[in-house]
């Protein structure tokens, strides 16, 4: 792959390419945990969904969830990814207050879902395919809560054994903005199928970035890992932080160590966390409570036949048969919901007018007003109410905007607010050869200079008469009105 | 595979078990005698054949995704050395 160049970041000593690969953890949607019967909900009351087998009671045994398994298949299926119908569970071991077990059940060598890839939506309607190297099944662990006492730390074992996915990248990201382009693919998808909710805030996906830079055309230099981010903004800023700060260590003759860093959202930098290098020594090997995960084809094959259609197909689907920009089509399938709206303004109507009054307008407004589609006063209705009024040509667009402003505050559709003010667009020829008699006898020096060859005044003479219709005159019938009129 | 002294002394860190260096050297004997004994398993050959998870062959046993277990904290916390506002409380670990 040859290095684009708009990613490149330039040094002292020439420019640079970052490379960077994800791993992604995704808490998988079930109502129960990946081994014991315990709930799953978020923000329940500390230890309250703790079973004894999460809290590793001696002679407790894992019994594995038949919905996980299936989570990680279809999830498998929409990353285009193979799907392993033998896997192994490990332990992987380390000391920590809130992993009870000592280990964490997790799959090393012989992971559910091997290779696969995803396209990525970037500016301008551009796309990527990034590498997907494999998904694997694993246990989350408690929650350690440090700033309650000084001498103290907490621990709530409640997400203890929850199911998540760890999905890990190919190094095929060369920028911060294509890391945040695929962690948002990567989360569209997984809320399309249904997998995993995506909530970033309450940590069900959280991401691994490891970064690198090298000369272009170089072999790959050393990485660092920044763990744990929770936001896609955090997370941009992160890689630019550190990819900054190793070219500079590097252009000063220094080297980079491989080891895990963490990112201060405050400081906005980077730090080490040495204290986990030496537990990296994890000792992998087969659980001995767990057998190998054993399904058929027909069980993958059912599954493959119960995926919705995903958000890629969907994009295409919306520029074939209704002629959107990628860029618009891309918007408008990252949310199933969004899209589900979108074709429901658009049946029956001018897609790319419904496109264009939803991306700009209502998305728009819903974005000031800090509101999501789901409680968006204008709804599929009214907002296919109001087009239709600017189809067959009871408003022009210029007021159909002010109406929308309207409907947006007030909740109401789209004819009575119409009715309501008298809004209703002048289409009378009469009506509007009067208002431009009376335009053109007030500014009668300036239809001088028109007639006399000064073309550009046309524009002006538009908008004296609009304004004078206050905005309501049907601007296609003013212009050719104007024309004939001005012409004597 | 014979194991060292700082080998030994890493392993013992890692499983967080304390030694000094008179116990280090018995254990260092001991843990070699062990390897020596399943390194037996070496001289069978086992070209072309797949590494084995499970004797058994059978497969994993999979169980409802139904909330069955839990809501028991008083249970959960009954043997915490410490606990606070219904959390164990551990002496303090931060990054």
């Amino acid at each position: 792959m040859t290095a684009e160049k708009s990613n490149l970041v330039t040094g002292n000593t020439g420019d640079w390419e970052i490379v960077l690969g994800l791993e992604v953890h995704a808490q998988v949607t079930s109502n129960s945990k990946l081994f014991s019967g315990a709930a799953t909900t978020f923000g329940s009351e500390p230890n309250s969904q703790v079973s004894l087998v999460d809290s590793a009671m001696p002679g407790m045994l894992p019994v594995i969830n038949e919905e996980c398994v299936r989570q990680a298949v279809r999830t498998g299926l929409g990353l285009n990814a193979a799907i392993n119908r033998f896997s192994v569970f490990d332990r992987k071991n380390y000391f920590y207050a809130d992993l009870p077990q000592g280990y964490q059940i997790s799959q090393f060598k012989q992971p559910i879902v091997g290779e696969g890839v995803i396209t990525v939506d970037l500016p301008g309607g551009r796309s990527k395919s990034i590498g997907i190297e494999r998904l694997h099944l694993e246990q989350d662990a408690g929650k350690s809560i440090h700033d309650q006492s000084p001498t103290k730390s907490f621990i709530d074992l409640n997400r203890s054994g929850v199911a998540l996915m760890e999905i890990v990248s190919r190094p095929d990201m060369r920028s911060a903005e294509e890391a945040a382009a695929y962690v948002k693919k990567l989360r569209s998808i997984l809320r399309y199928l249904g997998t995993c909710d995506g909530n970033m805030q309450e940590g069900s996906m959280r991401a691994d970035v490891n970064v690198s830079v090298r000369k272009p055309g170089d072999e790959l230099g050393t990485r660092c890992e920044i763990k744990n981010m929770n936001s896609i903004r955090f997370m941009q800023q992160a890689i630019e932080y550190e990819a900054r700060r190793q070219i500079e260590i590097i252009e000063d003759g220094g080297t980079i160590d491989q080891e895990t860093r963490l990112f201060d959202a405050n400081k906005g930098e980077t730090r080490s966390m040495r204290s986990k290098e030496e537990a990296h020594d994890y000792r992998y090997f087969p659980d001995p409570d767990l057998l190998p995960l054993i399904f058929s084809e027909e069980f993958v094959e059912a599954e493959k036949a119960k995926l919705p259609e995903l958000p890629d197909a969907k994009k295409a689907r919306f520029i074939a048969d209704f002629g959107l920009s990628p860029y618009d089509a891309a918007i408008l399938v990252e949310e199933q919901e969004t899209a589900a709206f979108y074709e429901k303004v658009a049946d029956g109507r001018d897609p790319k007018l419904a496109a264009n009054w939803m991306i700009t307008e209502l998305f728009g407004n819903l974005n000031k007003a800090g509101k999501d589609l789901s409680d968006s006063p204008v709804d599929e209705e009214k907002l296919g109410g109001l087009i239709d009024l600017i189809t067959d040509n009871t408003i022009s667009g210029r007021i159909a905007k002010d109406v929308f402003a309207e409907m947006f505050e007030s909740g109401k559709d789209a004819p009575t607010i119409v009715e309501e003010k008298g809004l209703r667009q002048v289409t009378d020829t009469g009506a509007i050869e009067e208002l431009i008699d009376s335009v053109m006898a007030s500014q009668a020096e300036k239809v001088a200079e028109y007639r006399s060859g000064k073309d550009k005044l046309f524009g002006f003479f538009v908008g004296q008469v609009m304004k004078q219709s206050q905005g309501k005159a049907n601007p296609a019938m003013v212009n050719e009105l104007l024309k004939k009129k001005l012409a004597g | 595979m014979s194991l060292d002294k700082a080998t030994v002394a890493k392993i013992a860190h890692l499983a967080r078990i304390k030694t000094d260096d008179a116990q280090l050297d018995a254990m260092v004997a001991d843990l070699n005698t062990i390897l020596g004994f399943v390194e037996q398993l070496s001289e069978v050959n086992t070209d072309n054949v797949e590494p084995l998870a499970s004797v058994t062959g059978h497969g994993l046993p999979l169980r409802a995704d139904v909330v069955t277990d839990g809501a028991y904290p008083e249970r959960v916390l009954a043997n915490a050395p410490d606990r606070a506002h219904g959390y164990y409380a551990v002496p303090k670990v931060v990054e």
